[in-house]
């Protein structure tokens, strides 16, 4: 950090207070950590299978062991990809919603997509065995994941009809009917789970404790297919998000399409966040410490920080992963213990520094 | 020549040997569910698992192995790591995707049947035993199983007892059994009531709901720690307190496994609970 602070000051381009030379020396530095941190991902399992000797291996045109391109092909290419998606897609949730409620404690679940994923996921688990045979046999291990995400989707258009009224979406009114949803939503939750048996009730608290294990290239594949388009989409919001730093009426006068860019935020984050929920669970603590560790580091503008949050997001949530599949091998970690307690502190020493209570 | 002869003689004669040994039977075996380690373990087939999940830890060796975590939440990789030639697992093994990962890994997996009936253990011991390549083992296991069984149930429950199995009572609230559990099949196997009934499955009842249940004795699982305070906290639920059960200060505690898990070891588990139920009264 000392390094790139000098080059700031040094920097040719640089005015008092922009950060913006240092943002995106700090974008580069993310995506070689990501980088890094991918390939450390693919070498680093419970097997002591070596993807680079197994890469290499079929470049030779050797023959290989079928269980090392199994455990390299169908099981860490696929959850590495889905630990990318999964980082970035709740990393730059958690921005979008920080910029648009301008309240840095914001974070996806804020919309409502956490408490109505949750109980679309608890619904599936503990109602699934009463489907029609036909439907549960179209959906098969799918099911959860599709429940999640409709969850999600429903409870955030819910929200946002709720709050919408003469085409201006009210974000304190936002907030509050979340807040009477998500009551509700765990109402419907706890009925569920008074109903679900023993082994339903196990498989509810792993669910909510998040996992990237089970990524198989389907799942991946309408992962990508969704969250995608939605953090291209986030790319676009950043200007009209720096404007509404200036709150609803400023961004207004300086020309800011203000109720455009809280439906783009919206949809985005419901897609991205629903998706990243249905394929892994819940994930805590990312939405909320990545943006902010980005914001004192490089600053609040929203086009470094989007970008650089996806980044960050992913190298994160991937370290993470390696961790929780190899602490406790050959079983596994759920994600959501490890993002806590590695999340958790460092937050909390972020804060404190920040106040100056500590000096370290 | 002759030397060298005579050794190739030889490692044929070990490949000979070897061969149909690795071919036909699975000698890296991942073990889950608690009943079918047991089962593998009294087989004498224990040297033949390089893993098992959380809740097999009997008998004690089984805790050298390593632990793959909880049954319904594999990890594939985890699993693989340890190269295992075949997976013997109580039913509902998960999650999903897990297992179709594994079966695209090419490790057989054999499913056990997990139901709290006599007949299953019957069904859990010849399964494993056909897996491991063990059939008239398996089979005369099974029949000294179903023997002493029948020899711990001669004697019976001297009168009518009914049973309430609390699973927990985390803050005063009583979590109990009703029908379709483990611990159901366990009571009425011994001839005894279980005290609670109307619902399936372990749930947490009311206070008035164990009043109204009447039990004579609580049945427990046996937890390490001080068993008279553990008692005195239990009898001092104001609900237990005024059962007959209270009154007499009647409890069971049980190993876990042993009582519920329908394996090897319930004759067993059987004969203590007669026993214990038996001993109450007097």
């Amino acid at each position: 950090m000392v390094a790139m602070s000098e080059i700031g000051v040094n920097s040719p381009m640089d005015r008092p207070g922009d950060r913006s030379t240092r943002a995106r020396l700090l974008g580069v530095c993310l995506a070689v950590l990501l980088a890094l941190v991918v390939v450390f991902s693919l070498t680093t399992g419970a097997s002591g299978i070596n993807a680079v000797e197994v890469i290499a291996g079929w470049l030779r045109g050797e023959q290989m062991a079928s269980r090392d391109v199994i455990i390299l092909w169908q099981i860490r290419l696929p959850r590495t990809l889905t630990g990318i998606a999964v980082g970035a897609s709740l990393a730059v949730s958690g921005a979008l919603m920080q910029g648009l409620f301008r309240n840095p404690l914001a974070d996806p679940g804020i919309i409502g997509v956490s408490a109505g994923a949750g109980l679309g996921a608890i619904g599936a688990i503990v109602l699934g065995g009463m489907l029609p045979v036909a439907l549960r046999d179209a959906a098969s291990i799918y099911l959860v994941p599709i429940a999640a995400f409709f969850g999600a989707w429903l409870s955030m258009l819910l929200l946002y009809r709720i709050a919408t009224r003469q085409g201006r979406t009210s974000v304190a009114m936002m907030l509050l009917a979340g807040i009477a949803l998500a009551a509700l939503a765990g109402a419907f939750s706890g009925m569920m789970i008074f109903i679900a048996d023993d082994a339903q009730l196990r498989d509810l608290t792993f669910w909510g404790l998040g996992s990237l294990g089970g990524a198989t290239w389907p799942k991946v594949a309408t992962a990508y297919v969704i969250m995608t388009p939605a953090l291209i989409c986030a790319l676009f919001l950043t200007r009209g998000l720096n404007g509404l730093a200036l709150g609803e009426a400023g961004a207004f006068h300086i020309g800011i399409p203000v109720q455009r860019v809280k439906i783009l935020a919206i949809l985005c984050v419901g897609a991205a966040t629903g998706a990243a929920v249905a394929v892994s669970g819940g994930i805590g603590f990312v939405g909320i410490v990545v943006p902010h560790l980005l914001r004192l580091m490089s600053g609040p503008d929203h086009r470094f920080l989007i970008p650089n949050a996806a980044l960050l997001g992913a190298s994160l949530l991937l370290i993470a992963d390696v961790i929780a599949r190899v602490i406790m091998a050959p079983a596994e970690l759920p994600i959501g213990i490890i993002t806590a307690v590695l999340g958790g502190p460092f937050f909390l020493w972020i804060l404190l520094r920040q106040r100056g209570v500590l000096d370290m | 020549m002759i030397r060298l002869s005579l050794g190739s003689i030889f490692s044929l004669f070990v490949i000979f040997l070897a061969a149909p040994h690795a071919d036909e039977q699975p000698s890296r075996i991942v073990s889950l569910g608690g009943s079918v380690t047991e089962i593998v373990y009294a087989l004498g087939e224990g040297d033949r698992l390089v893993a098992r999940d959380t809740t097999s830890n009997y008998p004690p060796e089984a805790n050298d192995l390593p632990d793959v975590g909880y049954i319904r939440r594999l990890s594939a990789e985890g699993v693989l790591s340890v190269d295992p030639d075949l997976i013997l697992a109580e039913e509902g093994a998960g999650p999903p995707e897990v297992v179709a990962q594994l079966h695209q890994a090419g490790v057989p997996m054999v499913d056990v049947v997990e139901t709290p009936t006599v007949e299953a253990i019957r069904e859990k011991i010849l399964t494993v035993g056909k897996a491991l390549g063990m059939e008239a083992d398996a089979k005369t296991l099974a029949d000294k199983v179903m023997q002493d069984l029948e020899t711990a149930l001669e004697t019976p429950v001297s009168a009518e007892k009914r049973v309430l199995f609390v699973l927990s009572m985390q803050g005063g609230r009583i979590m109990a059994s009703g029908q379709d559990t483990a611990a159901d099949g366990m009571i009425e196997l011994v001839g005894a009531t279980n005290a609670m009934e109307g619902f399936s499955g372990y749930k947490t009842v009311t206070g008035e709901a164990v009043i109204a249940a009447a039990p004579d004795v609580i049945l427990m699982m046996d937890r390490s720690g001080d068993h008279a305070m553990a008692n005195d906290d239990l009898f001092a639920h104001p609900a237990i307190a005024t059962t007959p059960a209270g009154e007499n200060r009647a409890v069971i505690r049980m190993d876990g496994m042993r009582l519920l898990g329908f394996s090897v070891r319930t004759p067993e588990a059987a004969q203590e609970l007669i026993a214990a139920l038996n001993g109450l009264g007097s």
